[in-house]
């Protein structure tokens, strides 16, 4: 499980954010996270909490915004979302999709800061 | 009741590990050495087949150099140094998972630029070493033919990071009942047109197409990084 790693990063890179804009505290993180990140939420939430204990986001909330997977269809030469990520198929021509456009995220979007 | 605001950040969490992994890559593409990173659950003979891959490579004159994550012994080091290749053992202590900054620590003074291939066998885990770029040029998953067909549709993010599919223990296919066609179907279902080699590490079937695939890989990593700089 590497959810701790991710969970300590996410405590770096908010730490960091949060005193550049002269936060007093953080009141909540709001995470993308890509349909293909590899990242189980519900791992991610239970060691946020061990992982902010005892640092400048303890208490804070993490909000995980999921982002589809998104992919180029080389057929109807446009972007479409897959329902799931074991099929890369187009859902309209079925044709095979490998170029992934949206998916792999897992990123710090935003904090919510206190004043 | 206090006021709040909201701060854009738009930070990678894995920034640091991303960052290590493109200072390795820079170093392995200066020093000419091209690392493959190898991948798959426990119990796949990652172990038999790198030490078989090694053992091929030194008996070709090939110069080559393995690093070998493991949770807490050394026995695989000790196993793949027997191919004549120098073998280094990562000991994770419990982590799932090899990260950036383990290798570049490992390296230690390996002369680089004295080999031409380093090959990084991952802690078994189909999950966690997904999100870790290591500064490969190369990531291949194996699955045996134990594990069933299905396994790339239960894991399909390690599947589609990679580069090369290998199935492993093709010796066993028949005894296991082993449906090919349904594994390559599940292997490009979730990574279309994924090249897919079958071999035995035991019985050396299919080690031949493995020496051509990395021969050919990288020859063509030496164009391209020849060309870039250009
Ligand atoms: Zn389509």
């Amino acid at each position: 499980m590497h959810e701790l790693s991710l969970a300590q990063g996410i405590v770096e890179q908010a730490t960091a954010a949060a005193r550049e804009a002269n936060a007093e505290r953080v009141v909540a993180v709001q995470l993308k996270v890509g349909r293909l990140a590899g990242v189980e939420p519900g791992a991610l939430r239970f060691c946020y909490d061990a992982a902010t204990q005892g640092t400048f986001l303890e208490g804070s909330r993490l909000e995980i915004v999921d982002v589809p997977l998104v992919v180029w269809c080389a057929h109807c030469l446009t972007t479409v979302e897959l329902p799931g990520v074991q099929s890369f198929r187009c859902p309209t021509c079925a044709t095979p999709c490998g170029e992934i456009r949206q998916g792999r995220e897992l990123e710090i979007a935003s904090l919510e800061i206190a004043p | 009741m206090s006021q709040t605001r909201i701060v854009e950040v738009r930070a990678g969490i894995l920034k640091k590990n991303d960052e290590l992994a493109r200072a390795l890559r820079a170093r392995f593409e200066e020093a000419g050495v091209y690392v493959v990173n190898l991948v798959s659950s426990p119990g796949t003979g990652k172990t038999q087949f790198l030490e078989r891959t090694l053992t091929e490579l030194v008996a070709r004159g090939v110069r080559t150099a393995a690093l070998v994550g493991d949770l807490e012994t050394d026995h695989d080091a000790r196993r793949l140094a027997r191919s004549g290749a120098p073998a280094r053992q990562i000991n994770t202590h419990g982590r799932c998972h090899l990260e950036a900054e383990m290798i570049g620590d490992f390296l230690g003074e390996w002369e680089l630029s004295a080999l031409d291939f380093l090959f990084i066998e991952n802690v078994g885990n189909l999950v966690c070493p997904a999100s870790y770029d290591l500064g490969e040029a190369l990531r291949v998953a194996l699955l045996s033919v134990t594990e069933g067909e299905d396994k790339p549709l239960k894991y399909p993010t390690m599947f589609n990071s990679a580069d090369v599919a290998v199935i492993t223990k093709m010796d066993l296919a028949e005894a296991c009942d082993f449906d090919r066609a349904a594994a390559h179907a599940a292997i490009h279902d979730v990574r279309p047109g994924m090249t897919i080699l079958e071999v035995s590490s035991k019985r050396g079937s299919g080690m031949d197409d493995w020496m051509t695939l990395l021969h050919d890989r990288r020859a063509a990593w030496h164009r391209r990084a020849r060309d870039g700089s250009a």
